[in-house]
């Protein structure tokens, strides 16, 4: 029995992966409900648009328009599948920020201040260095090392606060996401020290700063712009994915990621051990708040993507909040982060097509996704039905000394990947 | 002076009663996180609410004669709708933390991304646009007490208490006080109340004497799911002209400050919402703020950016915070699922 209990669904990591593959299905069988009942509801929608919004919350992403008949058409579409690479990269990048957190118990939803801090410092190295006098490639390095130094200074803060002031880091993260909103509009507006990124030369925009191809600065395509062409994929997903394995093997691999997880298991413990509980708080926000602003520079570096400054302060860039959704579905593991940034991405994607395509908008998937993170929370009560239902069907089997109890495992796991593969197949293929 | 304490009183309220609301949730043992998704929610609730009766054309006639008496029973409806839903829609946190055993954490940060997608969702199907106004007319003509309601002229004097307290307030801000009150004393003077804090406190003792723990932290978080609703509703009434926008730019997370260096008690956390009302109130209107009415407007002639100003809550926040922490003291269990078979 015990050789039986070590079979691929009695693992701890395929429980997180079922578990999280559950609440994506409730979550986006929820969605699709919303859409029926609104169109139910709703006289000026009908049948016909109701069946569309349903297919396009599940298969959006494979959506390509309406044909001649304007009847909804489907199939592989490569502008949409690149730009679902090219959202994932910062959504990546800020899921890592909150997992690396949270695997210290630290929850960092300041990530939203991190990464405007970053978008900040890239945007201003990335446009005051003239590229006639410094190489671009070396622009590029230095706009992003700004930015993610940027974000690991601003995270330091609910880190040195939590650490030596005993502040409370939910508390403090959210004081220093408002505070950069504001600090963040205060450097770009008029009158202000670099009122000279503003954009005027293209004359219908207002409070929008250059995109950084207007100094030659942007992330080389590494060939992706072949693979998915008319998207605006580039080198960054790649760079991110790179990030997220050098964040695992820091994590799993490291002493440096050892000790910080024992402060997250117990920090009192931890501290009776020997490792420094107060610096390795200090040190995971920094880390965080690094990734954060890793994630900004690499939005913002793409060249083509602009940044609305005024809007800064009115509120904050939905990619920080998105990563604590990215890091929880993932379950806080490094690698999983991709996969479910490539989701999380693929849902936004699914939100264009509802508001291209039909009456409905594209809130409806910041709907699934906070169910889907409502559902995280109670991960554990998932993974214990899941062991329930398991351990039940090996009993099962165990009556019938015939059948092994491996068979029990496929119907779950076979069935399970269907929906995540659409992130799954993104994520291969990068 | 008049419009410095009119315009803080306005911040102060909706603040010192979802500050409130966090504390009968963190006494009874829940971290209610969510308290920005449940305003952004009751806020909804209740302009959505206001919205469509003005749209039957019941209360036309009133408006038309001028019937105060009516609207601002109107009005109180509206409150009592919006409080109404934010129960409800704090029964998920309450479900997901009491039954379920999940982390509080979590489940209020989901519940702060659901309130402004589902809003959003549906104000973009019902108006067309980002923003739910009321149908007809504005907060002002509507809701807001006047000085002609009793009896006097355009160019009366009302006397500085008057033109103070009861010209062009909102009697949404007396209710939220006089409750403000009321629940205070029934948390402190009542045995529901003494019960509601020992379960924050020791639940496993509180359990050994036949309360039940469930119900005390779900009525717990329920009363804190009303507070937060009305506050949301009455902090659009006051602030945003009745609208509602899928946001409440931060106050949610605010009141959680509030609460926090009010050290989870009643009269301090009154303390510290007029002093974080008195804040907001300069960022937001520190141009015409006329401190001791000699027509000088001080503060916007310090030449001090405006956006320091707008930063200014929140820093102080912090920095306050940075000297009350060390002495702060949470409820014991505040955030830990309570299990009966734990010891």
């Amino acid at each position: 029995m015990k050789e039986n209990r070590s079979g691929l669904l009695a693992r701890d990591g395929t429980k997180s992966v079922l578990a999280s593959l559950i609440s994506i299905i409730i979550g986006m069988a929820v969605g699709a409900v919303i859409v029926v009942l609104v169109g139910l509801f709703n006289p000026g929608m009908g049948l016909k648009t109701m069946w569309e919004g349903v297919r396009l919350v599940l298969f959006g992403l494979f959506s390509t328009g309406r044909d001649a008949a304007g009847s909804l058409t489907f199939g592989f579409n490569p502008t949409n599948m690149g730009d679902m690479l090219f959202r994932a990269t910062p959504l990546i990048l800020t899921g890592l920020s909150v997992a690396v957190a949270y695997k210290t118990g630290l929850f960092n939803i300041g990530a939203p201040g991190q990464y405007l801090m970053g978008t900040a410092a890239t945007l201003i190295l990335s446009l005051s260095i003239p590229t006639s006098v410094v190489p671009a490639p070396l622009v590029w390095v230095i706009a992003f090392a700004g930015g993610a130094l940027a974000g690991a200074l601003w995270g330091c803060i609910p880190g040195l606060v939590k650490a030596f002031l005993n502040i409370n880091e939910v508390l403090a993260c959210i004081m220093t996401n408002w505070i950069a909103a504001n600090l963040v509009t205060w450097i770009f507006d008029n009158g202000s020290l670099f009122e000279n990124l503003q954009n005027h030369v293209e004359n219908t925009k207002t409070a929008y700063i250059y995109k950084t191809s207007f100094n030659g600065v942007e992330t080389s395509k590494m060939g992706l712009d072949v693979i998915f062409p008319n998207s605006q994929v580039n080198g960054g997903i790649l760079i991110a994915i790179l990030i997220a394995v050098l964040m695992y093997i820091l994590m799993n691999k490291t002493t440096l990621g050892y000790e910080l997880k024992a402060c997250g298991a117990n920090r009192h413990a931890a501290r009776y051990a020997g490792i420094s509980d107060k610096r390795n708080i200090v040190l995971s926000m920094a880390i965080a708040g690094a990734l954060s602003g890793a994630g900004a520079s690499l939005y913002y570096l793409a060249g083509n993507t602009e940044f609305y400054w005024i809007s800064a302060y009115q509120s904050l860039p939905a990619t920080g909040f998105n990563g604590i959704a990215v890091a929880l579905l993932a379950v806080c593991n490094p690698i999983g982060v991709i996969f479910a940034g490539c989701f999380m991405s693929m849902l936004d994607i699914v939100g264009l097509q509802l508001t291209n395509l039909t009456s409905y908008n594209e809130y409806i998937t910041d709907v699934i996704i906070a169910i889907i993170v409502y559902l995280s929370a109670f991960s554990l009560v998932i993974k214990l039905f899941i062991s329930g239902g398991g351990r039940r069907r090996r009993k099962a089997a165990a009556v019938k000394p015939a059948a092994s109890p491996e068979p029990a495992a496929p119907p779950e796991g076979g069935g399970g990947p269907a929906p995540d593969g659409d992130g799954g197949k993104g994520g291969d293929q990068a | 002076m008049t419009f410095l304490i009119q315009q803080t009183l306005i911040y102060a309220v909706p603040l010192m009663i979802v500050a409130l609301a966090g504390v009968f949730a963190e006494r009874s043992g829940i971290i209610n996180l969510a308290l920005e998704g449940i305003m952004i929610f009751g806020a909804f609730s209740g302009v959505l609410f206001v919205n469509l009766v003005q749209r039957t054309g019941m209360f036309d006639a009133a408006k038309a004669a001028n019937d105060y008496l009516a609207l601002q029973g109107f009005e109180l409806m509206a409150m009592a709708v919006a409080a109404i839903m934010g129960a409800i829609f704090s029964l998920l946190l309450s479900f997901a933390s009491v039954n379920l055993k999940a982390d509080q954490t979590i489940g209020g940060t989901a519940l702060n991304l659901l309130a402004p997608a589902l809003v959003l969702f549906f104000i973009r199907i019902i108006a067309n646009q980002n923003t739910l106004q009321m149908y007809t007319g504005d907060a002002g003509s509507w809701f807001m007490i006047k000085k002609s309601m009793f009896g006097y002229g355009r160019s009366d004097e009302m006397g500085f208490f008057g033109s103070t307290f009861i010209d062009k307030t909102y009697i949404a801000t007396y209710i939220c006080i006089l409750l403000f009150v009321v629940l205070s004393i029934l948390l402190y003077k009542t045995r529901f109340g003494l019960r509601l804090r020992s379960c924050g406190e020791n639940p496993q003792a509180a359990d050994s004497l036949g309360i039940n723990v469930y119900k005390t932290r779900y009525a717990g978080t329920t009363i804190s799911g009303a507070l937060a609703g009305l506050g949301g509703f009455v902090y659009a009434l006051t602030t945003a002209n009745c609208a509602a926008t899928g946001e409440v730019a931060g106050f949610g997370f605010l009141a959680l400050a509030v609460m926090i260096f009010g050290n989870w008690k009643p009269l301090n956390i009154a303390g510290a919402a007029l002093l974080f009302g008195l804040f907001k109130c300069v960022a937001a209107s520190y141009t015409s703020i006329d401190i001791n009415g000699d027509g000088v407007f001080l503060l916007a002639q310090l030449g001090i950016s405006g956006h320091l100003y707008r930063m200014l809550p929140y820093l102080v926040t912090l920095v306050v915070l940075a000297f009350t922490s060390k002495k702060s003291r949470a409820p014991k269990a505040e955030g830990i699922p309570y299990d009966k078979g734990k010891r």
